[in-house]
């Protein structure tokens, strides 16, 4: 242990303690912008500087270890003084639109510079000028508001494994952008949003297609559905000022029906509908009829990932669509068909917690229409609600609509990671052992944050070897053994973003930097994980939609019917496309 | 290799050598005489490798092999008569040669035995034409050459020469003493980094001998990149060996077995001497397995930069070996306890490293009696800028910075005033006229807001322009930052345009202060050494020039006239007769007139360029202060 | 996308050399930095293509070795010209109207300072002053000085060049 003063006030810590760990463990909060711990540690804006007795210059809190006896200062006029410069200057090179600004008043910069009362064009000079890239569908980076804090790089490069983005040239022409300054759209971005959720300022949003969805309602020929993913309803909370971890489902369904949807249906009921797939798929997988491992294929990153980087892999993943893609089918191919509506004028909306199901929604078609015609993020439906005069803590919590709005619990836990595993081994268990007295609900060994999570169950007097995967970056030491023919798996999940979708690169930013992240990620899979046990059905198969569609509709599951509408094929495609 | 050996060599070849160093000197020698070509990069500019070849021509063709010993050496220091060549056992001083005198030279001097006068040097004679020594020439007698004793004396390509002067016999000492020994003694003796802000180089060697681990580096910062130093670059073409003897003895001190050098890839002249003299050592033995059968391993390999200034700061050249781009990183940890790849690393600069063999050979007590108080030994200075002398001078620590401009320098040309001296490249700042009796060391630098940077010393004069020079370093500066923290990265920018905006009479006062506010802010917050002291130059121009800038913000005037918004062109209608040639060689067109009467310069269409003043046979032509 | 838009001319032999080295370099450590100096080494510049194969081979993403490409100043994404023009766009220069003597350059070759022509003939600079302000406007070619140039006198200029290439080639 390590005893030291922080104004005066004595502390003691941990050795290797950094200042600011050490301040935060007596309650004082000293300000940063490009630290994340363990993730970017590079001690470069400078924000968080304080004055150290001894010490020639401040300096970085976030970097800088305690040492027995030192003396530090936060608040001296020199540390605030300094702190204010450092942005005003950071002010000098950043486009101010604020107040349009997607981020305003939920941006990191304009927060401090209000807290140090800066001059925001004290240093005013020459700026950079840049490209905003709009290329893809899902997501938008617009340099001149990027204050080169390199969040985004790091979570990108270390958290994802993937690195489409790094620092270019150098001096007061670094930015940040992807090789050759290429679009996103060339390169292997697989579209997760995890840099828009550590950007402290407007530099990196989702593309919005607010707009697309309000023309669609407000036009009387369009019937206009919705379909809430499960990690939506446990993060939209923080958005309205309700604590961590709360579950707003009842109130979202509400708000939807104020904004006029015709139906409000759940992605929860079609997750159902994929386990009853993906489960039937992996038994027959099994059985012979397939590739082994089979990979889960509900994670639009990972399937862009697979088919960028890991062609080999593609016979293994699941040919099942994602519960978003089953959603848009069952709505256009089965509700229309039930109901006796054209499904060309039906408008389905996702709400998702996930900005790469906004590239997914062009990628399957259902009788020459696409599944999903747009996808929201949950910060996007938080916009409209609040856009809309709409005061969701007030409202009454409201029901879903019929035939998808019915779900189990297995549905729920698909928005953290393992759950999927989870889901689908409790129907596997179940059909392959429709007899046994006792069947396995509750699959603790694939919950939790860790980064890969193995474990062997056995069903059916076989031992069913499993792993699941959370945060891109470690798919590739299962991928590569998979690849080398290495891997004795059966069934692998893979979710993209660290934490599975309750961490997704469309949920609130706001929580992600008051906590640390995996608090975050615990608090919001808590509130799944208590719906699921809650629930008097927990297993896919035990839902009376979807055990309706099939026995009038869809016949067996993986059959024909099923299989033209809730299955999908892969192709590989370059990493990159020279522009 | 063994001791042995290493005798041997020496006794074979220390003859000719001590004759290459004094004027008129005992010929023990092997040969008759010693042409020494200067194989230095200023010299090598002025093709010294032709007058090499056309020497080795010429002596064969005049049978005097056997006789005559060329070598070609490193740098001599002075740079401006080069390419020199100089003949013992005269010590003739041969300046600004060309590949046509060697014929008269070889004719006169080598057959003839008489030197040819009009050729050499005209410092090495006196008034009665009788040749003087070139150690009395005053370029040199005030020098004490000790990191540069062998550049310019031993062919560097040639490793025997390099042990005839006692080369590798320190490290022969080293090994057979106990490492916390020769840490001691390096401590003992004071020797401070020779790159930039001086610490104790006993005590890194220190840190990182205590360091635990079961790998440890060394590495040698080759990464000279201040505009206007030149003298690792001079070590290095010089005197290669001496940089790989005190790495093997760092090495073996704090218990490493894999050394780096990282070196400038501007510099090929030094990398290929540097290869050449790391192959010859690991042929004879000196690195790889076993040095001199000691049971000590080491081994060393070049790294080359590929420009970028901040490289030369520590931990950006480690993260640049590392193949990454150079961008510092906070310290600590430093890199004795956590540095390349992560393990302690030991890393000098090459003049540091270049002491590191006499301060084992003769103790530390030896090498702590030069110098002053608390900057021990000598230091390498480049001169450069408005004085006789440029090159490369090595002078106690403590000599007086007027011995350095006017003695050792030969004073400023054209009977100009000094102005200013500027010192530490673009960490470091200016020292006025009235502080020219300063004794240089470290610790009289940093209190006059200066540095010693890595020896870098221009001289200024009255024609040159205090705002102007901060803002040259600002301009390097902004070009050169990493762009990883913020003070660095957009703070020198704003500073730059700061000084543009007073160079272009658009600044007030007020801009004054906050220019100064923003120097403060960027010495106190920047991440590493190089946005710490960047604003060295405007701090300290401000500081003893702060009439400079008023003239340009409160009068709109440049005292020396070179900013150009800040002067104007006039013509004196008494002194002008109507020739034209002015007109006529305007570019811009702007200067009216009939043919015999006084012209005019219509003052919105100049560009300032100058050359109407340049082309006037009469002096009509006045550069004026103060804006249009 | 930034860097050369010239139709890569690597050889196979080029290639085959450069991933020889870069199977060399790979085991020490730190290899992307002596990779991209062999790289440019063997290319003259590093194209998209080359950094691709480095990005491969040495199992570092292409992000990566386009932000070290960009970070040292010695590292070039654009090839030179047989023959290098500079315009000097100097104060001098600049009002003597080198501005229009460049943006005929530009059109004539059809590429923009620090680009190459498509036969890589010709490669275009803008300078800083060169130092013969009363010779304004200077343009070089090679070192050759060519001074109060005229937009119009552009053309014959690069004639005078790939005159010199016919030539050599007929």
């Amino acid at each position: 242990m390590v005893n030291l003063t922080i104004n005066n006030v004595p502390v003691c810590v941990k050795e290797g303690s950094t200042i600011l760990e050490a301040a935060r463990s007596i309650g004082i909060k000293i300000p940063t912008l490009c630290h994340m711990k363990e993730l970017s540690e590079l001690g470069a804006c400078r924000v968080c500087v304080v004055e150290v007795k001894g010490m020639r210059s401040l300096v970085a809190a976030c970097e800088y270890p305690v040492y027995e006896g030192m003396e530090v200062y936060t608040t001296t006029q020199r540390v605030l003084n300094a702190r204010k410069i450092t942005l005003e200057l950071i002010l000098s090179d950043h486009r101010k639109d604020c107040l349009s600004c997607e981020r305003n008043t939920n941006c990191e910069l304009q927060r401090l510079a209000y807290k140090y009362g800066c001059d925001a064009n004290k240093f005013a000079g020459e700026t950079r000028n840049f490209v905003y890239d709009d290329s893809t569908d899902y997501l938008v980076r617009d340099n001149s508001k990027c204050i080169l804090c390199r969040r985004c790089i790091a979570v990108c490069k270390k958290a994802q494994g993937v690195g489409v983005i790094g620092a270019n040239e150098r001096g007061f022409k670094t930015h940040v952008a992807c090789a050759f300054d290429m679009k996103l759209v060339n390169t292997p971005c697989v579209g997760c949003g995890q840099c828009i959720t550590v950007c402290p300022t407007g530099a990196l949003k989702e593309k919005e297609e607010i707009v697309r969805v309000q023309e669609a309602l407000a036009n009387p020929d369009k019937y206009v559905v919705v379909g809430t993913a499960p990690s939506v309803r446990a993060a939209l909370g923080e958005n309205f000022d309700q604590p961590l971890g709360t579950n707003v489902q009842g109130k979202i369904n509400t708000a939807l029906r104020y904004l006029g949807f015709k139906k409000v249906f759940d992605v929860n009921c079609t997750a159902d509908f994929t386990i009853m797939e993906e489960a039937n798929e992996l038994i027959e997988r099994l059985q012979g009829k397939g590739k082994l491992p089979m990979f889960t294929s509900c994670c639009p990153g990972w399937v862009s990932h697979a088919e960028k980087n890991y062609p080999e892999l593609l016979p293994n993943l699941s040919t099942c669509k994602s519960p978003q893609q089953m959603f848009g089918a069952l709505v256009k191919g089965l509700f229309a068909k039930k109901n006796g509506i054209d499904p060309r004028n039906i408008f389905v909306v996702s709400v998702m917690p996930c900005t790469a199901k906004k590239y997914e929604k062009k990628r399957t078609f259902t009788d020459g229409m696409s599944d999903i015609d747009a996808v929201l993020t949950t910060r996007e439906l938080a916009r409209l609600i609040q856009e809309n005069g709409i005061l969701l803590n007030e409202l009454p919590d409201g029901e879903t609509d019929s035939p998808f709005g019915e779900y189990t619990g297995a549905g729920i836990i698909f928005g953290a990671t393992g759950g999927v595993m989870e889901a689908a081994l409790r129907t596997a268990a179940s059909v392959l052992e429709p007899n046994a007295p006792y069947t396995k609900l509750e699959f603790d060994e694939v919950r939790g944050l860790d980064g890969v999570k193995e474990a062997v169950y056995r069903i059916a007097g076989k031992d069913i070897k499993i792993a699941v995967v959370n945060g891109l970056k470690n798919a590739k030491a299962v991928c590569d053994k998979v690849k080398a023919g290495e891997s004795d798996y059966q069934f692998v999940e893979v979710m993209t973003c660290p934490g599975g979708c309750v961490m997704g690169g469309g949920q609130p930013i706001k929580a992600t930097f008051v906590k640390h992240k995996n608090e975050v990620a615990q608090k919001r899979a808590s509130v799944l994980y208590k719906a699921d046990k809650a629930m008097y059905n927990r297993r896919s198969h035990k839902n009376g939609s979807v055990l309706d569609a099939y026995a009038n509709y869809l016949g067996e599951p993986c059959g024909k019917e099923a299989h033209r509408l809730l299955h999908t094929s892969y192709s590989a495609k370059p990493a990159y496309v020279k522009e | 290799m063994d001791e042995k050996t290493l005798r041997k060599i020496k006794e074979r070849l220390g003859a000719d050598i001590a004759a290459r160093q004094a004027h008129l000197a005992k010929q023990n020698a092997r040969f008759e005489r010693q042409v020494l070509v200067c194989g230095g990069s200023g010299c090598s500019s002025g093709n010294s490798k032709k007058i090499y070849d056309e020497f080795e021509r010429e002596i064969k063709e005049k049978s005097l092999v056997g006789k005559v010993n060329l070598v070609m050496t490193g740098c001599f220091g002075l740079c401006a008569l080069g390419p020199v060549v100089i003949i013992y056992p005269e010590g003739s001083f041969y300046a600004n040669v060309k590949s046509e005198h060697v014929e008269e030279i070889v004719d006169g001097h080598l057959v003839g035995g008489k030197p040819v006068k009009q050729l050499l040097y005209k410092e090495t004679v006196n008034e009665n034409g009788e040749i003087t020594p070139l150690a009395d020439t005053d370029f040199y007698r005030k020098q004490s050459r000790l990191a540069l004793r062998n550049c310019g004396v031993i062919d560097p390509e040639n490793i025997e020469e390099y042990i005839a002067r006692d080369g590798y016999f320190a490290l022969l000492k080293a090994l057979n003493m106990p490492r916390d020994k020769i840490i001691e003694e390096v401590s003992d003796s004071g020797l401070r980094g020779r790159g930039g802000a001086g610490f104790l180089t006993g005590r890194k060697w220190k840190f990182t001998y205590d360091a635990q681990s079961d790998v440890k580096y060394v590495a040698c910062n080759a990464d000279e990149g201040d505009p206007g130093a030149f003298m690792d670059r001079s070590v290095l073409e010089g005197d290669p060996h001496v940089v790989l003897e005190a790495m093997s003895i760092a090495a073996y001190a704090v218990g490493a077995n894999h050394g780096f050098i990282y070196v400038r890839a501007e510099y090929p002249v030094a990398v290929h001497r540097l290869q050449v003299a790391i192959k010859q050592s690991r042929d004879a033995g000196l690195l790889g397995k076993n040095i001199l059968n000691k049971n000590f391993d080491f081994d060393i390999e070049i790294r080359l930069g590929a420009g970028a200034f901040v490289c030369g700061e520590e931990t950006a050249l480690m993260t640049s070996i590392e193949g990454k781009r150079g961008e510092p990183r906070p310290r600590p940890p430093f890199p004795a306890v956590k540095g390349l790849r992560g393990k302690p690393t030991l890393l000098n600069n090459v003049e540091t490293y270049a002491n590191i063999p006499q301060i084992i050979l003769n103790g530390s007590k030896w090498f702590s009696s030069i110098g002053t108080e608390k900057s021990k030994g000598t230091k390498v200075f480049a001169l450069g800028g408005k004085i006789h002398n440029t090159g490369l001078v090595e002078v106690p620590m403590g000599t007086s910075l007027r011995e350095i401009v006017y003695e050792i320098g030969g004073g400023i040309p054209k009977g100009k005033a000094f102005k200013a001296a500027q010192t530490g490249g673009p960490s470091g700042g200016c020292i006025p006229a009235e502080l020219i009796d300063t004794e240089i060391d470290y610790e009289s630098l940093q209190s006059i807001g200066s540095m010693m940077g890595s020896g870098g010393l221009i001289v200024m004069d009255e024609d040159n322009c205090m705002v102007d020079i901060a803002k040259f370093f600002l301009e390097f500066t902004v070009d050169e930052s990493c762009g990883k923290c913020t003070p660095c990265r957009v703070g020198t920018k704003r500073l730059y345009e700061m000084l543009c905006k007073i160079t272009d009479g658009k600044a007030t006062l007020e801009d004054l202060d906050k220019m100064e506010e923003l120097c403060h802010y960027i010495q106190d917050n920047s991440l590493c050494g190089l946005g710490q002291s960047a604003p060295n130059p405007v701090l300290s121009t401000l500081k003893y020039y702060r009439k400079e800038y008023e003239a340009h913000i409160v009068d709109k005037v440049c005292p020396a006239g070179v900013c150009k918004s800040l002067i104007r062109y006039e013509i004196d209608p008494d002194k002008c007769i109507g020739c034209n040639l002015c007109a006529r060689n305007c570019s811009a067109n702007a200067i009216r007139g009939t043919v015999k009467k006084p012209h005019v310069i219509d003052p919105e269409a100049c560009i300032k360029c100058g050359i109407c003043e340049t082309v006037c046979r009469f002096k009509a032509i006045k550069k004026v202060g103060g804006k249009v | 996308m930034k860097g050369s838009n010239l139709p890569f001319q690597g050889t196979v032999e080029q290639e085959r050399q450069l991933r020889d080295k870069l199977a060399e370099l790979k085991p020490q450590g730190g290899a992307l930095m002596p990779a991209l100096q062999y790289a440019q080494e063997l290319y003259g510049y590093l194209p998209y293509e080359v950094q691709k194969i480095i990005a491969d081979e040495l199992n570092v993403t292409l992000s990566d070795v386009y932000g070290v490409a960009t970070f040292y100043s010695q590292f070039s994404l654009f090839p030179k010209g047989k023959y290098q023009i500079g315009i000097c766009l100097g104060t001098a220069c600049y009002v003597n109207g080198s501005g229009e003597i460049y943006d005929k350059l530009r059109n004539v070759l059809g590429i923009e300072s620090g680009e190459c022509t498509l036969d890589r003939m010709f490669s275009l600079d803008a300078t800083r002053c060169v130092g013969c302000c009363g010779m304004a406007p200077v343009m070089t070619v090679n070192g050759d000085v060519y001074g109060k140039v005229k937009a119009d006198d552009v053309e014959e200029i690069l004639s005078k060049y790939s005159a010199k290439e016919n030539k050599n080639n007929g």
